[in-house]
C-alpha cells in the first residue's frame, strides 16, 4: 500500500545530524582546529581562496573543516558567503613588480637581476612517503638569511627593451566584473583572466595540458614565476590618496610564447598571463597557457578548432561551482519528467507494434 | 518563524534585489525574451533552484505567503529545503495550499488548481535556452532569437514526426510567446503547457547558473509549437488517481511491489489532499 510520505523535513534534519557526526569522525581523536588547517594545509586554503574569490585564510580554513576536506564544497561555502558581503570599493591594481618574493624563477634566463629564488617548493623533492611525518616530532628550523633589498624586475621587461616581445601597454579601463555583471560574449581579455583565475584548477590544468599536446600548440616558456606578498591599496576619496589596507600573497606567471608572426603581427614573442591568490603555482602556469591559447584572434592566428581556443567553451565550463551544482542536481527527483518520458516510450513502442510493457496490477 | 537576523530580508542585499527586479521588469516588458542578469552565488548549489530562489527573494515582501513545490509536491526534499531557507531568511508565512499562496516557487510542475490574479508563479529553470540542444553556442542562439530564426526547431520537430509519427518531446516542450519568442517553459510535462497561456497570475522564470530571467505577464498568449496536421496534444498517464480518483490531474507512477504492481497518484500533493478532504476516494485509497 502506498501512503504519501510527509517525512522530508525530519529526514533532512537527521541527515544533517549524521553529516555533522561523520565530519567530527572518531571522538577519541583530537579535533582539528581552524588554525591547524590554516597553517598546515595552507595550499588547500590557498586553492579555496583563489577559486572562492575571497582572500581570507581563516574563513577558507573554516570552510575546509566544515566541508570535511572536500575543496569544491569549501569553495562553494566561501562563494555563498561572499555573496552576502557589501562592496565598498575597488583597490588600486597591485604592483607585482614590487612583490616581496618568496619564490622567483625564470626558465628563460640562467641568471638575472633579482636572482633565482627557489623558495618553498616541492620541485626536486623525491616523492617518497616520509614516514617520519606519521610520528609526531618538531622540525629543525630552516636556514635563513637577511631579506635582500635588491629590486626584482619582471623578466618580460628585459625582452621588451629589444622589442622581441609584444608590447603590453598599461590600460586604465576599469576591468569588467563577472561577479557583478552576467558573462556576455565576446569576452575581452580582462574578463577572461578573471574567469580563469577563479576557474577550477583541474579544468584549467587539463585545458593548458591539451595545448602542450598539440591542441592549439603554442610552445610556452615560463618567462617568470613569482610568489610573494604585495600590498593592497585603496584610494580614499575623502583623503585624496591611497592607503594600504592589506598584504596578500599571490602567484604570478608570465609565459613567453613562440610566435612566427601573422598577417597583422611581426614575428616576436607573445605573452600568456596568470595571476592567482595564494601560493598556487600549478594554477597560475595553467592560467597563463590557457590565456595565451584564447588570444588567437587578437594575434591573427588560425583557429584550429582546439577546445582551449574556444572562449565560449572554456569560460562556460571552467567554474566548478556551476559545474558541480548542475551535475549533482540530477540527484534531485525527476519523476515528473521521467513519467512523461515513460508515457512517451510506451506510446512509441505501441505505435511500433512492439508493446510488451504491460501495465500490471491493472 | 523568526528570521535569522545576520542576513538581509530574503538573504540578498537590496542592491542585488534591485538588479534582479530590473531584469524581471524587462522580462515582463518583452515576454519570452531571456534577460541576462548578474546571478549571485546562493547558499544552495547551482542547478538546485538558485534562479528561482533569487527571483523569489526579489519579489517576496513580508506580507507574502510562500509555497514551494518540486515535482508538484510540497514535501520533496528540495522543496522543504527552499521553503525553510525563506522561513529563516525572510520570515515569511508559508503554506502548502495553492489557493492561499501569493508566491509559489516551482520545479517541473504548474499546480492543478487554476492560478488567480495577484499570484506569482516562480519557475526554476535549468537550461533557459530552447534552442540549446540544437545549437550549443550561446552567441549563436542569441542571434537566432534576435533574427526570429526558428527553422531549426521546426526541422527538429518535423524529424520527430517523420521518425516516430509524432513529436517526441514530452517535457520542456517549446512554446511561442505572443507570436515572437520561442521559449522554454522549464521541464514541466507538456501536460502543463496549456496552463501557461492566458494565465491570470504573473509567471517568472529564473535560471541562476545560466544567468537568465524571463517572464510571462498575466494573460499572455502562449502557443505550444506544432504543425497543422500534427496538433499539440497534452498527455498524461491514462488512469485516475489512486488516492483521490481525479481523472484530470497529472499522475506519478509509483511502484508498490517487486512483481510489477504499480499505482498512479496525483503529482500535485495539495490538489490530491484537498480532494480527499472533500471526500473523493480513488480505488487504492486506504
Amino acid at each position: 500500500m502506498y501512503v504519501a510520505v510527509k517525512g522530508g523535513e525530519r529526514a533532512i534534519r537527521n541527515a544533517h545530524a549524521w553529516l555533522a557526526e561523520e565530519r567530527r569522525g572518531d571522538r577519541s581523536v583530537a579535533e582539528l582546529s581552524v588554525a591547524q588547517i590554516r597553517e598546515q594545509l595552507s595550499l588547500a586554503v590557498n586553492r579555496v581562496m583563489a577559486e572562492g574569490s575571497l582572500y581570507d585564510p581563516d574563513l577558507a580554513a573554516l570552510a575546509i573543516k566544515q566541508a570535511r576536506g572536500d575543496l569544491i564544497e569549501a569553495i562553494f561555502l566561501i562563494r555563498a558567503y561572499r555573496t552576502t558581503l557589501p562592496r565598498f570599493g575597488a583597490s588600486a591594481p597591485v604592483d607585482t613588480g614590487a612583490m616581496a618574493c618568496d619564490r622567483r624563477i625564470s626558465a628563460t634566463f640562467k641568471d638575472l637581476p633579482g636572482g633565482q629564488i627557489l623558495g618553498p617548493t616541492f620541485d626536486y623533492t623525491h616523492r617518497l612517503l616520509d614516514f617520519k611525518l606519521a610520528a609526531e616530532g618538531e622540525l629543525p628550523e630552516a636556514p635563513a638569511r637577511e631579506a635582500s633589498n635588491e629590486a626584482v624586475p619582471h623578466v618580460t621587461a628585459f625582452l621588451n627593451r629589444e622589442g622581441l616581445i609584444e608590447d603590453a601597454p598599461s590600460d586604465d579601463t576599469p576591468p569588467p566584473d563577472l561577479t557583478r555583471e552576467p558573462l556576455e560574449l565576446p569576452a575581452g581579455r580582462a574578463l577572461r583572466l578573471q574567469a580563469l583565475t577563479r576557474a577550477d584548477e583541474g579544468f584549467t590544468l587539463s585545458m593548458a595540458y591539451s595545448t602542450q599536446r598539440g591542441y592549439a600548440r603554442n610552445h610556452a616558456f615560463v618567462g617568470e614565476l613569482r610568489i610573494g606578498t604585495v600590498p593592497v591599496e585603496v584610494e580614499i576619496p575623502e583623503l585624496g590618496f591611497a592607503i594600504e589596507i592589506a598584504e596578500i600573497t599571490v602567484t604570478e606567471c608570465e609565459t613567453v610564447n613562440q610566435f612566427k608572426g601573422s598577417k597583422t603581427e611581426p614575428p616576436q614573442f607573445t605573452r600568456g598571463y596568470g595571476l592567482v591568490f595564494g601560493q598556487t603555482e600549478r594554477k597560475a602556469i595553467s592560467m597563463a597557457l590557457v590565456d595565451r591559447a584564447l588570444r588567437w584572434q587578437e594575434l591573427g592566428e588560425d583557429n584550429v578548432g582546439a577546445p582551449a581556443q574556444d572562449a565560449e567553451f572554456v569560460l562556460y565550463h571552467a567554474d566548478n561551482i556551476q559545474a558541480t551544482g548542475f551535475l549533482e542536481h540530477i540527484k534531485l527527483p525527476h519523476y515528473v519528467d521521467f513519467q512523461s518520458e515513460l508515457e512517451l516510450v510506451r506510446k512509441l513502442r505501441r505505435d511500433a507494434g512492439t508493446d510488451q510493457c504491460k501495465v500490471a496490477a491493472e | 518563524m523568526t528570521r535569522t537576523s545576520e542576513y538581509n530580508f530574503a538573504y540578498l542585499d537590496e542592491q542585488t534585489k534591485r538588479m534582479i527586479r530590473r531584469a524581471i521588469l524587462k522580462g515582463l516588458a518583452i515576454p519570452g525574451y531571456q534577460v541576462p542578469f548578474a546571478s549571485r552565488e546562493m547558499p544552495m548549489p547551482y542547478g538546485w533552484g538558485t534562479g528561482g530562489v533569487q527571483v523569489s527573494a526579489a519579489v517576496l515582501t513580508p506580507d507574502d505567503r510562500f509555497k514551494v513545490i518540486d515535482q508538484g509536491a510540497d514535501d520533496t526534499t528540495n522543496a522543504v529545503s527552499i521553503r525553510s531557507f525563506f522561513e529563516h531568511t525572510a520570515g515569511v508565512a508559508t503554506t502548502t495550499a495553492t489557493a492561499e499562496a501569493t508566491v509559489i516557487q516551482t520545479r517541473h510542475r504548474i499546480p492543478e488548481l487554476p492560478l488567480r490574479e495577484g499570484q506569482v508563479l516562480v519557475y526554476q529553470v535549468p537550461i533557459p535556452e530552447p534552442l540549446r540542444f540544437l545549437e550549443p553556442r550561446e552567441s549563436e542562439t542569441r542571434k537566432m532569437h534576435s533574427l526570429e530564426e526558428y527553422g531549426l526547431m521546426h526541422v527538429k520537430l518535423y524529424e520527430d514526426i517523420s521518425r516516430h509519427g509524432h513529436i517526441a518531446t514530452s517535457y520542456a516542450y517549446p512554446v511561442k510567446v505572443e507570436g515572437r519568442y520561442v521559449m522554454d517553459p522549464s521541464p514541466i510535462p507538456k501536460f502543463d503547457n496549456p496552463k501557461l497561456g492566458d494565465c491570470p497570475a504573473v509567471q517568472l522564470f529564473g535560471a541562476g547558473r545560466e544567468q537568465r530571467i524571463y517572464a510571462l505577464p498575466p494573460y499572455t498568449q502562449v502557443v505550444s509549437l506544432d504543425f497543422e496536421d500534427h496538433p499539440f496534444e497534452a498527455s498524461k498517464a491514462d488512469h485516475p488517481c489512486g488516492l483521490c480518483g481525479s481523472d484530470s490531474s497529472y499522475l506519478d507512477e509509483v511502484i508498490i511491489d517487486d512483481a510489477g504492481g504499480r499505482m498512479f497518484v496525483c503529482s500535485d500533493t495539495d490538489y490530491c489532499d484537498a480532494r480527499q478532504a472533500q471526500g473523493h476516494r480513488g480505488k487504492d485509497a486506504a
